[in-house]
């Protein structure tokens, strides 16, 4: 302990030559009596996925809007009704949570609590509950956009996809990327073909979670095997297992591509910058925002928030450093289909598509 | 019999050494008497204590007794398994200690006054106490009494929510060090939960019974399908001597990953859903809040009040439980004196395994109401953990489950509260299971490491903790 105390000392030293400050009362600015407050899945704010993404959002209003943020993680299961519980004592007045998984445990924190808001990410009830709001996305339409990309980019043939479970909010972007592949193929009487998800059968690779980044790149090298050449990873972080794959096969002299997906990967995962051809993007962060923004001014309904290509909430990503490699008939065809579905002209339709 | 005895015999220390003590030649000629006795309880009981006992002399160390022994549990895990129960304490508290200037070195407020540490020390110290201590109160105020609670019902919710939370920790945990006091590194609790909570959530939730009825029959599944999947490992390690580490370690993987694939079909999905989640258990089917709703409290916590009287008597009072010792102390002293190993092995096993199921089902039919992948959470290891801290003994794995329920469920205060992490509390309780297993570092620091006159005290509680194992 000594020694700890110490070498904890003696660190200071270097640190700890300042001038002790003035005792003066920084008024804080009136933070409001409002409190906006979120509680994750196991996966924690710092999943790279729909968890840091509200998070982030919620975030953003606390400077935007003034609000206070209260937040907790839940590290397993069981923590869900606890955190919930907490958070409402706590007394906040909308509580966002992350996941289908707590749609039981949010379920019964709002029947206890009739006055307080909540919100949920990524689910909906098939009885909507009077305070609370499911956010939910319609990713399918711009999965969609992202595998007519892929099939029209693609040097091989064939594109690929893999999921982290199997779950909707997964098998949503596949059933979009099929999609948007047997689309164009339909409409250029090509034949690409797609590994790793069949829409028919509703089947396919998945790594089995999102953590294990090994197990993203051993698909990813299968898919390569397979002749694939473009690879969209619905799997969070394992993602990044696609990239170092893909990225040591361009290495080898191979022409391929990723696609990423939840948030724009050429800003969030800026190692396959050279190799990130678009992203699929849920803006969750903003739709949080928005929620947030409406309860506040007293607007709140339990009217699903659906994300669409019509309303942005689903969206492709630019092509940045890629954008030479798209063709500009394909860019034109692109905005078609993005206009023709945002106004309900092509139906891009997924088993696991919002019912609302 | 004797020519095996012989050769380890033979592999004791320099006879040099031993000689001196002269009690090894008597010793030799005393044990095959003792063994050729039929092998009643009482005499099981003496022949035992008198093979212990010819080696008492002190000459041979107590290590050496186990640690020769081929198939013998590993001396140092045993050491770790059932040390002092001082050395939990210390352990505790100086895991607290480093967790909170861990706390502290994240605070803002200490980061600022650090800055300035010369100029104003009294700032640095009182930031890096404050932040310390708001965490812990907050940790306290979320898991045993918070004052700011509306009337007593209120201020003891925490409480009851540490209770709560305790519950599949002490039941697993009682199966880990169950299993341990015969001798097997139980790692599969995870596994015998899983395994546990599929069955008694499938007769939940598919099963539409009458009241009574139908949550005995869930209790019954859970507690049935933990004995069975942990049963298997004891049989396959009775019959064909594989490692029960790894055994369990593997039916973790296929437990967990069986528990994936039935949630992908739909006789495990609701109706209409293709989320990976059960329907939820019928109210028919779930344990009653035994202290009204305000709490989660349900009666599962009374099983295991129940399962620890039933593991203390089972070890302390029962002919089996003399066995299941007595095979852990040495198996092969054990087959010698006419204890039937394997029986005990898949025995042991198997109640280890109903054990972990009761966590199971106080998971599915106590708390969550519904089978998802994380049915088991951590339990499973938390669990060795708990029965690391408790000693193997039932009620220091009860305490100890208290313990951890405790820092789960105040971490949730103290993560909303001060805004610490909610890791920190994983962070103590991987630090007290680090010195828990480096007794001498805790007493080192406590200044407590036993010097020449201490070191005789310390050789006798020892040995009375091998020779006495009733204790």
């Amino acid at each position: 302990m000594a020694g700890v105390a110490t070498a904890g000392a003696a660190a200071l030293m270097l640190t700890g030559c300042g001038a002790a400050p003035t005792a003066s009362s920084t008024a804080s600015a009136s933070a409001g009596n409002y409190t906006g407050c979120i509680v994750s899945d196991s996966g924690g704010f710092d999943d790279q996925s729909f968890n840091q993404s509200s998070y982030e959002g919620l975030k953003k209003t606390e400077k935007d809007l003034g609000i206070k943020v209260n937040q907790v993680e839940s590290k397993t299961n069981n923590d869900f009704e606890p955190n919930l519980r907490a958070m409402v004592t706590a007394g906040c007045n909308l509580t966002i949570t992350v996941g289908f998984l707590l749609g039981d445990a949010t379920k019964a924190q709002a029947t206890a609590n009739p006055d307080k808001h909540f919100a949920i990410i990524d689910f909906g009830y098939d009885k909507p509950i009077a305070n609370v709001k499911p956010i939910i996305y319609d990713t399918a339409q711009a999965a969609f956009l992202a595998g007519y990309l892929a099939a029209g980019t693609t040097m091989t043939g064939t594109v690929a996809t893999f999921g982290g479970i199997k779950i909707p909010t997964v098998t949503i972007f596949m059933d979009g990327y099929a999609d948007g592949v047997k689309y164009y193929n339909e409409k250029k009487g090509k034949n690409v073909k797609v590994l790793g998800w069949d829409k028919a059968k509703q089947d396919g690779s998945f790594t089995g979670d999102f953590e294990k980044q090994d197990k993203g790149k051993q698909f990813t090298q299968n898919f390569l095997d397979q002749g694939a050449d473009i690879v969209m990873p619905v799997a969070g972080p394992v993602g990044k297992g696609a990239g170092a794959a893909l990225k040591e096969a361009k290495a080898a002299g191979k022409d391929v591509k990723l696609i990423w997906v939840d948030s724009d990967g050429f800003l969030t995962a800026p190692d396959y910058k050279d190799i990130m051809l678009s992203s699929v993007m849920k803006q969750m962060g903003e739709a949080v925002e928005t929620v947030v923004k409406e309860d506040k001014d007293g607007k709140f309904t339990n009217t699903p928030y659906v994300g669409t290509l019509a309303n942005d909430g689903v969206q492709l990503a630019p092509f940045h450093d890629l954008d030479s490699q798209v063709p500009a008939e394909l860019k034109t065809e692109l905005d078609q289909i993005k206009k023709d579905i945002a106004d309900g002209k092509l139906k891009v339709e997924s088993a696991a598509s919002p019912k609302a | 019999m004797t020519e095996t005895n012989r050769p380890r015999h033979a592999a004791e220390p320099d006879p040099a050494k031993t000689a001196g003590t002269a009690a090894q030649p008597t010793a030799t000629p005393n044990t095959p008497d003792v063994e050729t006795t039929d092998a009643t309880d009482a005499t099981t009981a003496t022949s035992l204590d008198t093979a212990g006992g010819a080696m008492r002399p002190s000459a041979v160390p107590v290590s050496g007794q186990s640690g020769i022994v081929p198939g013998g549990p590993d001396s140092l895990m045993r050491k770790i398994f059932t040390g002092s129960g001082m050395v939990s304490v210390l352990a505790v508290l100086l895991a607290l200690i480093l967790g909170g200037l861990l706390i502290a070195s994240t605070d803002k407020a200490v980061s600022a006054s650090a800055g300035y540490l010369f100029a104003r020390p009294s700032d640095f110290f009182s930031a890096v106490w404050s932040a310390a201590t708001r965490s812990y109160v907050a940790l306290f105020q979320g898991s045993v009494f918070n004052p700011r609670g509306t009337g007593a019902a209120g201020q003891f919710a925490p409480l009851m929510e540490t209770l709560t939370i305790a519950t599949p920790l002490i039941t697993a945990g009682l199966g880990v060090a169950l299993a341990f006091r015969a001798g097997l590194f139980n790692i599969g609790a995870q596994g015998q939960i899983i395994m546990a909570g599929i069955l008694a959530s499938w007769v939940g939730f598919a099963l539409h019974l009458p009241m009574g009825l139908h949550l005995l029959l869930v209790l019954v599944a859970g507690v049935v399908g933990g004995a069975l999947w942990a049963g298997l490992v004891g049989f396959l390690k009775a019959r064909t001597g594989a490692h029960e580490v790894i055994l369990t370690i593997m039916f973790n993987y296929i437990a967990l990953y069986f528990l994936r694939y039935l949630l992908n079909t739909p006789a495990f999905q609701r109706p209409g859903e293709t989320n990976p989640i059960s329907p939820i258990l019928d109210p028919s089917a779930v344990y009653p809040q035994i202290l009204g709703t305000q709490y989660r409290l349900h009666l599962g916590f009374i099983l295991a009040i129940a399962a620890t009287v039933f593991v203390w008597w089972v070890l302390n009072r029962s002919t089996i439980g003399f066995e299941f010792r007595a095979v852990g102390a040495n198996p092969k002293a054990a087959l010698t004196a006419g204890i039937n190993v394997p029986r005990a092995t898949i025995l042991v096993m198997a109640i280890a395994g109903a054990l972990a199921g009761m966590s199971g089902v106080a998971q599915v039919a106590g708390t969550e109401k519904v089978l998802t992948d994380g049915v088991a959470a951590t339990y499973g290891f938390d669990a060795i953990t708990v029965a690391l801290l408790g000693r193997s003994t039932p009620w220091g794995t009860f305490a100890a489950g208290l313990l951890f329920g405790a820092f789960r469920a105040g971490a949730v205060q103290m993560q909303i509260q001060t805004g610490t992490p909610i890791d920190i509390v994983l962070v103590v309780q991987s630090l007290i299971v680090l010195f828990i297993a480096a007794p001498p570092l805790v007493r080192a620091v406590f200044g407590l490491n036993p010097r020449k006159k201490k070191a005789v005290k310390a050789n006798k509680s020892k040995t009375a903790a091998t020779t006495g194992v009733a204790a």
